[in-house]
């Protein structure tokens, strides 16, 4: 049990310096061994190779000389399943089975690093660099993934070791609720869920509403899909959110906390458990935390796969064990909330980069970033980029040293075409704007905006229009079905999407989506169906002459849009085999042997059959 | 109001419904306490028949209509069973934007069935996720608890192969 901070700093002391390895790469004659307990890497495999890593190191005899740690996601899955070795930090990646033998004889046991598995892009000759070395790291900047890939998350005194329970002490004991929101104020943190508002303005409401009885909520339901930065952060570091709900406790006089996490997520749900469970017993979490008489709990909850249950009165509703269907407002939760108490929601990276305020001032955060958006921002990178990962930068990064430094650029030497933010709700970014600054209002202004953090490129072959109608896919999927607007409106942009991608459209068509889209805009209740438009509006905007050629040249310059699409054989290539035309399943081809076949487009199923056998590259699909 | 009632015939055994009575007098008195009840008792059956809901709805003390509004509002509950090898294909953007829609394409066309069906042997059942946060590793799809990351159509076929 941890009563006072002479016993949390025993703790911390006697942990820093097992953290040290990695940490202050300080040598201390034994190794860590980091290897990413992710979803990332454990879908790529990261636990098979911990126990045979673990045999290994038996075999060799070294046990007391190194020690593995499961942490949580180093950012770059892409190269998965990731393992790094300490004090030096080489960086092994995408990492196989066989090759652990080697590494641990070699590099473990006698200190040679096994160069050829590791990250080429840190092997320089004979120079080893590290992970910070790579221009995936240099750009970024951590704070509220600062312990991710660093710590191991199943024990709280390696939180402990970077600062842990510092800051509610430091709250507890010195500070008044008055104080708390003054400094998240002066910080300029606005909430990263997506709308962005001031998190301390928030919390100031919440306090202001008189009640014995307050929640504190935080929304890990991540809906984005395509986005991982929540997951990430929980399981990576989930004392870290567990300490800020704490914190949000004190400010607003709350004694309960409930998160809310997607389902679709067990590692985060696990390691969430153990924390709370760890806290606990350590009493930094439950009945008078320091002997300061302030009380906080935390209960889990499961969402169960609805979009919408991210939005804040629907979560709300959801967790008092209802239909998670939106409610209007006002009331705000601040002042009707769960259970019809004030409440405040806030979303998981939000809180992430609670104690890292309150330990180093307002003054601290507010230097990083732009005019109105200050800290930083963590961003899933994914889609037709290179690295695809993990990145947190400051605030007014451009989106072109995200994509192309951080990111690594387009693979396969493709051109650039669109980036993707906001999810569902945002919009598609073009390459003019690669220089904009990121940040709310900027992203706003360009027709998309912050969401939480989905970051998906896009190349030439990725139609935008059938972007547009997958993400309308999704909003009529998961429309609650309670307003009209949305439940009918979200049905018919996607009808009118379908006939264009299925070349039926005709130019009006576009005039009447872009009307429907305004009309959703302005009569959906909720935020679902107030943003599900975006996706068309700003692909209308900026990839108009795409539509267009959908509907007027009845072509699909992507060619994904199979309707639009024909089969041809190139007379210069075919060698007349006759091979396509017996694989054809309706008998579309015809022709001589020895002379170029011909495709009946009447009959042409667009199977890709001919495609797929032909030995001379000779058929093609535009 | 018109219940979806599943095809095919429910079997609960007895000790299946001793572990649901256990979860619910240990839930029974928490505020909200339903979805997590609904969560466990899928957990216990594989999936939630009428016959299930009732029992809630009966030990909760609440009508089977918002036990049934709550079950088919969610797209993680199921009224109908899952395969023996449940296969989910994401379709979260990230994987979207790399080809899982030609993926999912493939095992209709390979399993007969379509999202949200299951084989009449009951080996294989079908459904679309959207994003389990493997974005890294898209298009991804999982099998009952294992994942598969960079898949091409062709690795359909040869994964599938392995389940035979
Ligand atoms: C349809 C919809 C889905 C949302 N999904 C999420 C989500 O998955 N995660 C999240 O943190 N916020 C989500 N939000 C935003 C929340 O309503 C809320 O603004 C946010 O959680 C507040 O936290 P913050 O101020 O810290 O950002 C969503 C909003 C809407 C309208
Ligand atoms: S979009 Fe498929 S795992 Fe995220």
């Amino acid at each position: 049990m941890i009563r006072t901070i002479e016993q949390l700093n025993a703790v911390k002391e006697k942990s820093a310096e097992v953290v040290s390895t990695r940490v202050n790469k300080i040598d201390r004659g034994y190794k860590d061994v980091l290897v990413c307990g992710g979803t990332g890497c454990t879908s790529s495999g990261s636990a098979k190779l911990i126990k045979i890593l673990e045999d290994e190191i038996k075999k060799n005899g070294i046990e007391e000389k190194i020690n593995i740690v499961k942490t949580g996601c180093f950012g770059l899955c892409v190269l998965g399943p990731i393992m790094m070795v300490y004090p030096e930090g080489t960086f092994y990646s995408k990492v196989e089975a066989g090759q652990i033998p080697q590494i641990v004889e070699s590099h473990l046991k006698n200190g040679v690093p096994v160069k050829e598995f590791l990250y080429s892009e840190t092997v320089n000759g004979d120079e080893i660099g590290t992970l910070d070395d790579t221009s995936f790291y240099k750009k970024q900047h951590r704070v509220a993934l600062r312990n991710c890939g660093v710590i191991n998350p199943e024990h709280i005194e390696e939180y402990i070791a970077r600062d842990g329970y510092q800051a509610i002490y430091k709250v507890l004991t010195s500070m008044t609720p008055d104080d708390v929101i003054q400094t998240l104020l002066d910080s300029g943190l606005r909430g990263r869920g997506g709308g962005g508002f001031p998190t301390g303005l928030k919390w100031k409401f919440a306090k202001a509403s008189v009640n014995e009885q307050k929640y504190v909520c935080c929304n890990a339901d991540e809906g984005d899909p395509g986005a991982f930065m929540d997951r990430s952060v929980l399981e990576g570091d989930p004392h870290a959110v567990i300490e800020a709900m704490e914190i949000a406790g004190f400010a607003i006089g709350a004694n309960q906390g409930y998160i809310y996490v997607r389902a679709e997520y067990p590692i985060a749900v696990e390691r969430l458990e153990i924390a709370i469970k760890q806290a606990e017993e350590e009493g930094l979490l439950g009945d008078d935390i320091f002997g300061t008489g302030f009380s906080f709990h935390i209960g889990l909850r499961l969402g169960a796969g609805a979009f919408v249950c991210g939005e804040e009165t629907a979560l709300m509703t959801s967790i008092e064990g209802n239909r998670g269907e939106p409610r209007p407002r006002p009331p705000f939760p601040a002042v009707k909330g769960l259970f019809e108490k004030p409440t405040i929601l806030n979303n998981v990276e939000t809180y992430a980069n609670v104690c890292q305020i309150i330990l180093n001032g307002a003054q601290w955060f507010a230097g990083m970033g732009t005019e109105k958006s200050k800290g930083t921002k963590v961003f899933a990178l994914g889609g037709k980029i290179r690295n695809t990962g993990l990145v947190e930068v400051p605030m007014g990064t451009t989106l072109r040293e995200v994509i192309e430094e951080i990111g690594g650029g387009i693979p396969n030497g493709k051109k650039f075409k669109a980036a993707q933010t906001g999810g569902p709700s945002g919009g598609c970014i073009p390459p003019e704007h690669l220089d904009v600054p990121i940040d709310y209002d900027n992203l706003i202004f360009i027709g998309s905006m912050m969401g939480s953090g989905g970051l998906i490129v896009m190349d030439e072959d990725n139609c935008m229009v059938d972007i547009a109608k997958f993400f309308l896919d999704f909003t009529v999927d998961e429309s609650c079905g309670k307003c009209t607007a949305c439940r009918i409106g979200t049905k018919r942009l996607y009808e009118i999407l379908t006939k264009i991608t299925e070349g039926k459209g005709t130019l009006e068509d576009l005039d009447k989506l872009e009307e429907l889209c305004y009309y959703i805009k302005e009569n959906a209740l909720c935020g679902l169906g107030q943003t599900a438009p975006n996706p068309v509006l700003s692909t209308l905007r900026y990839f108009r002459d795409e539509y267009i050629a959908h509907v007027v040249d009845k072509r699909c310059p992507a060619g994904v849009c199979k309707e639009l699409l024909t089969i041809r054989i190139l007379p210069e290539k075919c060698k007349g085999c006759s091979l396509c035309s017996r694989k054809c399943p309706v008998n579309a081809i015809s022709g001589k042997i020895g002379s170029p076949y011909v495709v009946d487009h009447s009959k042409c199923l667009k199977c890709g059959v001919c495609m797929a056998n032909c030995k001379f590259n000779a058929i093609v699909m535009d | 109001m018109v219940l979806e009632k599943s095809s095919v015939p429910f079997f609960g055994t007895a000790e299946q419904k001793k572990r649901l009575m256990a979860v619910i007098s240990e839930h029974k008195d928490e505020k909200g306490a339903l979805m997590p009840i609904l969560q466990k008792a899928q957990d216990i059956y594989g999936y939630l028949p009428i016959e299930v809901q009732q029992i809630i709805a009966d030990e909760m003390d609440i009508p089977l209509e918002k036990v049934y509004g709550v079950v088919t509002f969610y797209a993680q509950f199921s009224t109908h069973p899952k395969g023996r090898y449940r296969i989910s294909v994401c379709l979260g953007t990230a994987c979207y934007v790399k080809g899982s829609g030609d993926i999912f394409n493939r095992l209709v066309e390979r399993l007969g069935i379509n999202g949200g069906e299951i084989t009449p042997d009951g080996k294989f059942s079908l459904d679309a996720c959207r994003c389990i946060g493997a974005c890294g590793l898209a298009p991804v799809m999982t099998i009952n608890d294992d994942v598969y990351g960079r898949l091409t159509v062709d690795d359909v076929d040869r994964i599938l192969d392995k389940y035979n």
